[in-house]
């Protein structure tokens, strides 16, 4: 019973294939030769890597998501660290509809959000702003700062923290020196969940981008939009490449399962 | 994970030095006060945007009036159009949990070694740009000679080509990619509380493997089943890239008219109509249908 039969091992080949397929295609019409969409039949020319240097917008596009990606997960961790110490640890009247309130941007449409954010940052006259940007990502970002920073603090001992105060650590210190440090692995994947989240993000921000703060997303898709060129190939296989580089990186250094731990927790 | 989290709390209660019933306020504040003022509020304003009128050279009025509800009510265009939407998610549901579920039950019984190896080149497309891995099977879709299709004749199951690009059928094949990893992960997440020993004591006993599917492993997994459907529905009824891409201009669903109506048409009030329609109506099915799952798995819950 434990083994998979033949059919099983088929279904599971015919599978892996066509979830590789789309990525795979994407991938090798990258290094065609020819100017239009195709299959590198010609041989591979690296010729449509190096028209991305004559494209600006991507590579600036590229460091706007690079530095949003960073900068909100690190804001929404300065809000949400508070947060989930206080859900974690007190019962309080209010503290589900509070839990809530927090996780409710996982379930708001993405589009929702982008047409709010865009009316609101436009009345108060931040729109096409970075800031609108950033404070938007916060918000979107937050449940996954939250829910795996929320897993470390719940599974906490928290008599180090007694024997903390006990030796005479006041409120500031107890927290820089012995809480932060055991719920820290958690703070880590929150921030590297809310980074990817971030950096993926495509139907929120493509309301709120305005030239100069487009995100590398929404810069493909809308260059997509009009030109039909095997450029946007090229750039996504560098992107996966350069992601395919982070997690070897990410799983020498620091281990992937770690990051990957809160994943199947966090629900999307 | 809330369970957890209440006798955690309980605990924490229990044994702190007396929390002050402040406290936790306290912490909480500047994340509730963000909230409100860069969530609630702006969900609040699009709704009362809905109620506002519009014109071509007036622009957005801010006065009270049914128009794009009664708009939206009675043009038959966005009955098609949400009808479409919900027609879409449910299709990809659909094929996300009858193909998904037996690959997450088959991954779960492989080795070690390759069972990691697989779960993350089925999770992996996560981290990839959704434009990317639409433009992928907009490739492979191509036109009438496309990848796909040329596959499909060479097998023999279908006669002529068929069309994907700019049609549902193109939507929904790379929306079930797109949201299969979170249905896989959601099964798979329901097998590891699955015991391998009841499996096992069910062949001793005599049963075989199709009555040990249908009758042991199928209701264990239904609710991680059933919770995955629900993201993966939700997430299709609201994707904006892969049906802009694929739909192209003519095929709207709810994201890209919102997307549409504010971006290009500029009446922000009949976009912010559809978007509240979408995101109440989404609200309904997601937790009426927890609701009805949480009854019916209680017992799994627990």
């Amino acid at each position: 019973m434990r083994r998979n039969g033949p059919l099983a091992l088929t279904f599971h080949a015919i599978f892996v294939v066509i979830m590789v397929a789309p990525i795979a295609v994407v991938c090798l019409v990258a290094f065609t030769p020819e100017g239009y969409l195709s299959l590198p039949t010609n041989g591979f020319s690296l010729r449509w890597f190096r028209a991305i240097a004559s494209y600006p917008e991507f590579v600036h596009a590229f460091w706007v998501s690079l530095g949003l990606g960073a900068l909100s997960s690190f804001v929404a961790l300065l809000f949400a660290v508070p947060a989930a110490l206080a859900i974690a640890r007190y019962k309080f009247r209010g503290r589900d509809a509070l839990a809530a309130l927090f996780l409710s941007p996982l379930m708001i449409p993405h589009v929702v959000l982008g047409v709010a954010f865009l009316r609101f940052f436009t009345s108060i006259g931040m729109g096409g702003s970075f800031a609108a940007l950033l404070v938007a990502h916060v918000i979107v970002v937050f449940p996954f700062a939250l829910r795996l920073t929320l897993a470390a603090a719940t599974g906490m001992d928290r008599s180090i923290e007694m024997a903390a105060i006990s030796l005479g650590a006041d409120g500031w210190t107890l927290f820089r020196r012995v809480t932060l440090p055991l719920i820290l692995p958690g703070v880590i994947s929150g921030w590297a969940l809310a980074f990817i989240q971030s950096f993926d993000d495509l139907t929120m921000t493509i309301f709120l981008a305005a030239p100069g703060t487009e995100t590398l997303p929404v810069r493909m898709f809308l260059y997509i939009q009009d030109n039909i060129d095997p450029l946007v190939t090229s750039i996504s296989a560098t992107v996966i490449a350069i992601t395919m580089t982070a997690l070897i990186l990410l799983d020498r250094f620091y281990g992937l399962d770690r990051v990957l731990a809160g994943k199947s927790d966090t629900g999307r | 994970m809330s369970a957890a989290a209440d006798t955690a709390a309980a605990n924490a209660a229990a044994t702190a030095d007396a929390p002050t019933a402040r406290a936790p306020w306290a912490l909480a504040a500047p994340a509730l006060m963000l909230f409100i003022g860069v969530l609630v509020i702006p969900l609040a304003m699009t709704v009362m945007l809905s109620f506002h009128d519009w014109g071509q050279y007036k622009g957005i009025e801010p006065v009270f009036i049914l128009k794009n509800w009664h708009e939206i009510a009675t043009d038959p265009y966005y009955a098609e159009m949400f009808w479409r939407t919900f027609r879409i998610a449910a299709l990809t549901t659909l094929i996300t949990a009858v193909l998904g579920a037996p690959e997450a039950y088959i991954l779960n019984r492989m080795s070690g070694r390759w069972k990691s190896f697989f779960l993350l080149v089925i999770l992996g497309p996560l981290l990839i740009s959704v434009v990317a891995r639409t433009l992928g099977w907009a490739l492979l879709f191509g036109g009438n000679n496309g990848l796909v299709n040329k596959l499909l004749m060479s097998l023999g199951l279908i006669g002529s080509p068929l069309r994907f690009m700019f049609t549902e059928t193109g939507m929904v094949v790379a929306l079930a990619h797109v949201m299969m990893p979170f249905m896989v992960l959601s099964v798979w997440a329901a097998l590891q509380r699955l015991d391998p020993q009841i499996e096992n004591a069910a062949l001793s006993l005599g049963a075989s493997p199709p009555t040990i599917i249908r009758r042991i492993v199928m209701p264990q997994i239904m609710p991680g089943v059933l919770s995955g459907a629900i993201i993966v529905f939700s997430l299709s009824a609201s994707a904006f890239a892969t049906p802009a891409i694929i739909g192209g201009r003519r095929l709207k669903v709810a994201a890209t008219l919102a997307y549409d109506e504010f971006l290009n048409t500029l009446n922000w009030p009949l976009g912010a109509a559809v978007a509240t329609l979408l995101l109440v109506a989404l609200v309904l099915i997601v937790v009426g249908s927890n609701a009805l799952i949480e009854r019916r798995y209680a017992e799994v819950f627990r």
